[in-house]
C-alpha cells in the first residue's frame, strides 16, 4: 500500500507521550519483573507465612486467600470489563455447597446420610440431587463448572438484552438474595440457616489435624497463584485488550464486528469459575458453608476488597481482599458491631477519593520517584 | 482481503422514524463502487440517521444493499463483518489503549477466538500497513487519548482499514481540523477509495469541492439533489436551502418575518 503521510500536525497540538504506564494499560512491561514478583509471592506464601504464623493465624490466612481468589475474578469482570458483580457470593456458594455436599457424604460413609438430615428427620433417603455429589469425579468439577454454567445462563440473558451498569449490579445482587432464600427455605436438604457444618474429613484426611490444615493452606496458596497467572495471561492477551475496549466503549466495539455480549460473558463466566473454586476450597479451610457466608453482605464485601486494593490492577484486588478481610477479623474482635459501619465508610472514602484503589497510590509514588530521579540526574 | 473488487452501496426508499417523527423519509441512494460520495445538508437533515440505518444502529424500513447483501434487519456486528465500517461525529477510539492496540482490536474481529487468547507479538502486517497509511507509525505505542484531534480521526480511519471495511461511512471526519490536517485527510480518502467505497458526511464546502466525486444533498429527511459538485451547486433548490430559506410550502420565508 502506498503511503500517504498526512502532514504532521503542529507540535503544540501533540501532547508529549506519558511515560508512566497507566493502570489500564496491559503489555509494554517486560516479563522479568512479573516472574520475580511471582517468585516473591510464592516465597511469601509458601515459606514466610507458614514459618511466621501460628496454626490459628495460618488457618485465617487460608480463609483470606479464598476471598482473594474471588477478588481475582472480580478484578477481571469489574476492573477490566466494567461489570460490577455484586453477587459473586452465588458462585462462591455454589462451589462451596458442591464441595461441602461431597465432604458431608464422604463423612457419612457409603450409603449414609449427612447428620443434619437425620436430625430434622423428614427424609428416609438421600434426595436425588444430592446423589451425584457422592462421587468426587462429579463433585470436584462441579465446584467450578456449576457456577460457570449459572453465570453463562444468566449472562447470556442479561448481556444480550444490554442490561448494564447499576441495573446489572442490582440484578446480580438480587440473585444472591434469591439463592439465600432458596437455601434457607429448603432446610431439610440444604441445612437451612445453619448451612453444612462440622465437616470432618477432606478426601481421607482428618481436618482436625493441624498438619492437614497446613496442607489445605498450601493447596489454597498454590491455587491462588495459579489463578493469578491465569488472570495475568488473560489481561495481557488480545482478549484482555478487547475487554477494556468493551468497558470503555461498547458501541464502538460492536461497530468493529464484535459482539460485546460474548466478550463480557467470557469475563463473567471466568470470574464465576474463580469464585466457585474459592468457595470449594473455603470449605475445608473453615469447615462450614452457610447462607450467611454467601448472601448480599459477603458479596458486597468481596467487591469492597477489590475496590480498596485497586480493581484495574492484577495484584490490587488480592491485596485489598486480604487486607479488608484481615481488618474485619481484627476490628470486629475488638469493636464488635462497628465493623459494618467502618467498612461502609472505607468503601465511600475509596470510591470518592481514590477510585483506582491503593494500587493507584503505588503508581503515584513510582511516578514521583521517577520524577525525582530525573531531577537529580539532570 | 484478496477480494479487491469493492462493492457498491444501494439504499432504496429508507425510512426512519423516532416516536412518530420521521427523520428519514424515503431516501434512495446509489453509490457505485470506488466512489467518494459526499452527503451534505443542513443540521437535522437526517444525514447521520441514514448512516445509522445502514449500519444497523436504528431500525429502518426499505432496503439497503452492499454488494448483494441486504443489510437492514441484521445486528450491528454482523453488518460490520460484511465489510461496512463507520466513524462517528465524536471520536470513539479507545483512549485508554495505545494506537497499536486500537488498530489490533479493529483487526481482531475476523481473526477468531484462538488468536484472542494469545498475546500480540510484534506488529501484524495489516496493522503496520494501516499505521503507514494514516501516518502514525511513529506513534504506535502512544496512548490514543493523548493524540491530537486530527490524529484521532486518522486513527479512526485506520481502524476501518484494518477491519477490512470495503464501505467506509465517515461522519464529519474533518470537523475541527486545521487546514493542513484537512488536506492530509482528503489525500487519505483518495488513497483508501482506490479499493473501497467511501461515503462522507461533511459541512465544509471547500473540502467538498476539492475531494468529492459525487454529492447527495439531504433536506428534511429527503434527497433534495444529487450529482457532481458542479451540478449540485448549480441547483436552485440547494441554493435556497443553503441560503436559509425554508423550502416547505406554507411556512413563512424567514426574510419576511421582520
Ligand atoms: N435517537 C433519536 N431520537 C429522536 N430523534 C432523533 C434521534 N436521532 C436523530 N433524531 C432527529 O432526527 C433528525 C435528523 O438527525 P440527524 O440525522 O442527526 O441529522 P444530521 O446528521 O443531518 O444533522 C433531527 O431532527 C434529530 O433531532
Ligand atoms: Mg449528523
Amino acid at each position: 500500500m502506498t503511503a500517504v503521510t498526512p502532514a504532521p500536525p503542529s507540535a503544540a497540538g501533540a501532547p508529549a507521550p506519558t511515560d508512566a504506564a497507566p493502570p489500564n494499560r496491559p503489555g509494554g512491561r517486560s516479563r522479568l519483573p512479573a516472574a520475580a514478583g511471582f517468585a516473591c509471592g510464592a516465597a511469601l506464601l509458601f515459606a514466610v507465612a507458614p514459618l511466621a504464623l501460628s496454626d490459628f493465624r495460618l488457618a485465617l490466612l487460608a480463609k483470606y486467600l479464598c476471598v482473594a481468589m474471588v477478588a481475582v475474578g472480580i478484578g477481571i469482570a469489574w476492573g477490566r470489563g466494567g461489570l460490577l458483580t455484586l453477587g459473586q457470593g452465588v458462585f462462591f456458594g455454589l462451589g462451596g455447597y458442591a464441595m461441602a455436599m461431597h465432604l458431608k457424604l464422604a463423612d457419612a460413609g457409603p450409603g449414609g446420610m449427612p447428620d443434619f438430615m437425620q436430625l430434622y428427620g423428614q427424609l428416609d433417603e438421600l434426595p436425588v440431587w444430592w446423589r451425584p455429589f457422592a462421587s468426587p469425579w462429579f463433585a470436584l468439577p462441579a465446584t467450578v463448572l456449576l457456577p460457570m454454567a449459572v453465570a453463562f445462563g444468566l449472562g447470556s440473558l442479561v448481556f444480550r438484552r444490554r442490561v448494564r451498569g447499576a441495573y446489572f449490579a442490582i440484578l446480580s445482587q438480587a440473585l444472591a438474595a434469591a439463592m439465600v432464600i432458596l437455601l434457607i427455605g429448603q432446610q431439610g436438604t440444604t441445612g437451612g440457616t445453619n448451612g453444612l457444618t462440622d465437616i470432618q474429613g477432606f478426601f481421607g484426611y482428618d481436618l482436625d489435624d493441624p498438619v492437614n490444615q497446613r496442607m489445605v493452606y498450601f493447596i489454597i496458596a498454590g491455587v491462588l497463584l495459579a489463578l493469578l497467572a491465569l488472570a495475568r495471561q488473560l489481561v495481557h492477551s488480545r482478549y484482555g485488550e478487547l475487554l477494556v475496549a468493551v468497558r470503555d466503549s461498547e458501541e464502538r466495539v460492536r461497530f468493529l464486528g464484535y459482539d460485546p455480549a460474548s466478550v463480557k460473558l467470557v469475563a463473567y463466566v471466568v470470574a464465576a469459575g474463580m469464585a466457585g473454586l474459592a468457595g470449594a476450597l473455603f470449605v475445608p479451610a473453615v469447615g462450614i458453608i452457610s447462607p450467611a457466608l454467601i448472601g448480599i453482605v459477603p458479596s458486597i464485601e468481596f467487591v469492597i476488597g477489590v475496590a480498596v486494593g485497586g480493581r484495574a490492577t492484577l495484584l490490587g484486588p488480592v491485596l485489598g481482599a486480604v487486607a479488608v478481610a484481615w481488618a474485619r477479623t481484627a476490628l470486629s474482635e475488638r469493636f464488635p458491631g462497628t465493623w459494618t459501619y467502618l467498612q461502609g465508610l472505607l468503601f465511600v472514602v475509596v470510591v470518592a477519593f481514590l477510585p483506582g484503589g491503593l494500587a493507584s497510590l503505588w503508581a503515584l509514588a513510582r511516578r514521583r520517584g521517577a520524577e525525582r530521579a530525573e531531577v537529580s540526574t539532570s | 482481503m484478496n477480494d479487491d473488487r469493492p462493492d457498491g452501496l444501494s439504499v432504496r426508499d429508507v425510512r426512519v422514524s423516532f416516536d412518530g417523527f420521521t427523520a428519514v423519509d424515503g431516501v434512495s441512494l446509489e453509490v457505485p463502487a470506488g466512489d467518494i460520495r459526499f452527503l451534505i445538508g443542513p443540521n437535522g437533515a437526517g444525514k447521520t440517521t441514514v448512516v445509522d440505518a445502514i449500519t444497523g444502529l436504528v431500525r429502518a424500513t426499505g432496503s439497503v444493499c452492499f454488494g448483494d447483501q441486504e443489510l437492514l434487519g441484521r445486528p450491528v456486528h454482523r453488518i460490520s463483518r460484511l465489510g461496512v465500517g463507520r466513524t462517528f461525529q465524536t471520536s470513539t477510539i479507545f483512549e485508554e489503549l495505545s494506537v497499536l492496540q486500537n488498530l489490533d482490536i479493529a483487526a481482531g474481529a475476523r481473526r477468531g477466538w484462538a488468536s484472542l487468547a494469545r498475546r500480540r507479538r510484534g506488529i501484524p502486517d495489516d496493522v503496520a500497513a494501516a499505521l503507514e497509511t494514516i501516518g502514525l507509525t511513529g506513534r504506535a505505542d502512544q496512548l490514543a487519548g493523548t493524540l491530537a484531534h486530527g490524529q484521532k480521526q486518522w486513527l479512526e480511519i485506520g481502524m476501518l482499514l484494518v477491519q477490512d471495511a470495503r464501505l467506509l461511512l465517515l461522519d464529519e471526519p474533518v470537523a475541527g481540523m486545521s487546514h493542513e490536517e484537512r488536506d492530509a485527510t482528503g489525500a487519505l480518502l483518495e488513497t483508501v477509495s482506490r479499493d473501497r467505497t467511501v461515503v462522507v458526511i461533511e459541512h465544509d464546502m471547500d473540502f467538498l469541492r476539492r475531494f468529492a466525486r459525487s454529492v447527495t444533498v439531504l433536506h428534511a429527511g429527503r434527497v433534495l439533489s444529487e450529482g457532481t459538485v458542479a451540478q449540485v451547486q448549480a441547483d436552485p433548490r440547494v441554493q435556497e436551502v443553503y441560503l436559509g430559506h425554508p423550502v416547505e410550502t406554507g411556512s413563512v420565508p424567514s426574510g419576511l418575518e421582520a
